[in-house]
């Protein structure tokens, strides 16, 4: 029995096998397999328009595959109704590319949204934590504004502050530096890791951003033609002799290889 | 031409099948409207108060014009003395309930399908589902409940109105006075005749509101995407109450109220 708890821990959070989505005659992503462990951060790299995002959001049942399994925590969720999905995203985070805020509440509501929905907590606990985690992304201070009045990368941190806000296990990042400038970048990708040591989730990162990729990641998968290309530790990635990798990382993929 | 006639259809039945599946989910979703209770009295204001200022000047015009076009009718033929009873009849079976569904649901609709569009494109409807908020319970309930519920409060609104802005005319343009007008209006006021009239209302609310949110929904891409669905939401909220009123006046007048 012990030896049986001591295998799920080392079985992967999410598990995607073989999964194929085609949109309007295009193949999106064709046969894609790529499991992610617990605890660690995976990062997809890929060209832009590869089906990174689209990735993404059959991992958050955002959208369904035409084919193929995605595990999470061994149950499949391309087979979840509403009701069973909605009570998936409970453990699940996502940052947007666009951070989608929503314009009409404030700072502090946005946050508190999910707390209000679905904890039954009092005014002043959902509060506090709504502080506690603008605190984390170092933006206590907003709470009473509206997302027009912040910049693009405030906007950020605060939808990072509302994705971690239900303590998830596994964290999505769709392009969390796209648009940004570099120091808020930097801000971005520490904010990352810092949440990834302090909160242990399990994050699963898409971005073309190969700097990012470097400093944020466990494990580097390069997405390309709807595969998974290669995998490796960011250090791997680095010294590839991979003819894909190599093109991406050094900007002179040939388009159409 | 034949594919394009084929086209058309399925794409016909395509959305009408789309919005029946809208429509059922919302239905799902009636028993949770107590836990939106907010969002519902923050819509009811926006339709309700919000289109007062519009209900308030189209009502005393449409009023007026049908004094006007009564006594002009009449002339040589029907005593004025019951230019009352036509502008009251007029008013509460067509006039009042009809115009204000329109010029109501032209605001409605068009808020609605803007800013559930805007949402859309800008991913807020996808963060809303990724914390497990669903977007139909939380937007669109609130919204299709307090439209059915404010169209009825405006058109008895917009009845009072006409009939007042229809008797000022009278009065100071035609030269019938107050008394002989309301004596009109009473001599052949049927009750039948205002709670028909407000009947067909419920279901101008709800077209209303469910193009708006229905098209909202669906809007693709970007800010052409948002003028797209939002045109699409006036146009076919317009279109369906006014092919809608014809049906619901067989039924209520024809078949419920019949005489």
């Amino acid at each position: 029995m012990t030896d049986n708890s001591k295998n799920t821990e080392s079985r992967p959070v999410i598990r995607i096998v073989n999964i194929s989505k085609t949109f309007e005659g295009q193949r999106v992503l064709t046969g894609l397999d790529l499991d992610v462990l617990r605890g660690e951060t995976v990062v997809v790299i890929g060209r832009s328009g590869c089906g990174k995002s689209v990735l993404l959001r059959n991992i958050a049942g955002l959208m369904k595959p035409d084919s193929g399994e995605i595990y999470f925590e061994n149950e499949d969720i391309t087979k979840f109704n509403t009701r069973k999905l909605f009570k998936m995203r409970m453990h699940f985070g996502m940052l947007f590319q666009g951070s989608a805020l929503f314009d009409s509440m404030t700072v502090g509501e946005n946050v508190a949204l999910a707390l209000v929905k679905h904890t039954g907590l009092d005014i002043d606990r959902i509060n506090r934590i709504v502080t506690e985690k603008l605190d984390l992304v170092g933006l206590a201070d907003v709470t009473e504004k509206y997302p027009s009045e912040l910049s693009g990368g405030m906007k950020k941190r605060v939808a990072l502050a509302r994705a971690v806000v239900m303590d998830p296990e596994v964290v999505l990042y769709d392009e969390p530096t796209t648009g940004l400038d570099p120091v808020m970048s930097g801000v971005i990708n520490r904010l990352i890791v810092n949440l990834q040591k302090e909160l242990e989730i399990t994050s699963i990162i898409v971005t073309h951003d190969i700097k990012s990729a470097y400093i944020v990641g466990d494990r580097i998968a390069m997405l390309h033609d709807g595969k998974i290309v290669y995998e490796g530790t960011p250090r791997q990635v680095e010294n590839s002799d991979n003819p894909l990798v190599k093109g991406f990382v050094e900007g002179n993929l040939q388009i159409g290889t | 031409m034949f594919f394009l006639i084929g086209r058309f259809i399925v794409d016909f039945l395509e959305e009408a099948g789309a919005v029946g599946l809208l429509i059922l989910r919302v239905f799902r979703r009636l028993p949770k409207l107590p836990r939106n209770l907010r969002s519902l009295f923050k819509q009811m204001e926006r339709i309700g108060v919000g289109s007062i200022p519009l209900v308030l000047v189209t009502s005393l015009f449409v009023g007026a014009v049908t004094a006007v076009q009564a006594a002009y009718q009449f002339h040589g033929y029907v005593p004025l003395q019951y230019l009352g009873a036509v502008v009251g009849k007029t008013v509460t079976l067509e006039l009042g309930p009809v115009l204000t569904a329109l010029v109501v649901g032209g605001r409605v609709s068009a808020a609605m399908a803007a800013e559930l569009g805007t949402m859309k494109v800008t991913e807020q409807l996808d963060a809303m589902e990724m914390i497990a908020v669903d977007p139909v319970e939380y937007l669109v309930l609130p919204r299709i409940v307090a439209a059915v519920i404010m169209l009825p409060v405006l058109t008895v609104f917009s009845d009072f109105l006409a009939i007042l802005g229809g008797m000022a005319v009278a009065k100071f343009s035609i030269g019938i006075s107050y008394n002989i007008f309301a004596d009109g209006l009473k001599l052949l006021f049927r009750y039948q005749d205002v709670v028909g009239g407000l009947m067909k209302t419920f279901f101008f609310g709800f077209i209303i509101s469910l193009m708006g949110c229905y098209y909202g929904f669906a809007t693709k891409e970007g800010a052409e995407g948002v003028g797209l669905s939002t045109m699409k939401a006036v146009v076919s909220s317009c279109l369906l109450i006014l092919v809608s009123n014809y049906l619901l006046a067989t039924i209520i007048f024809r078949i419920i109220f019949a005489v």
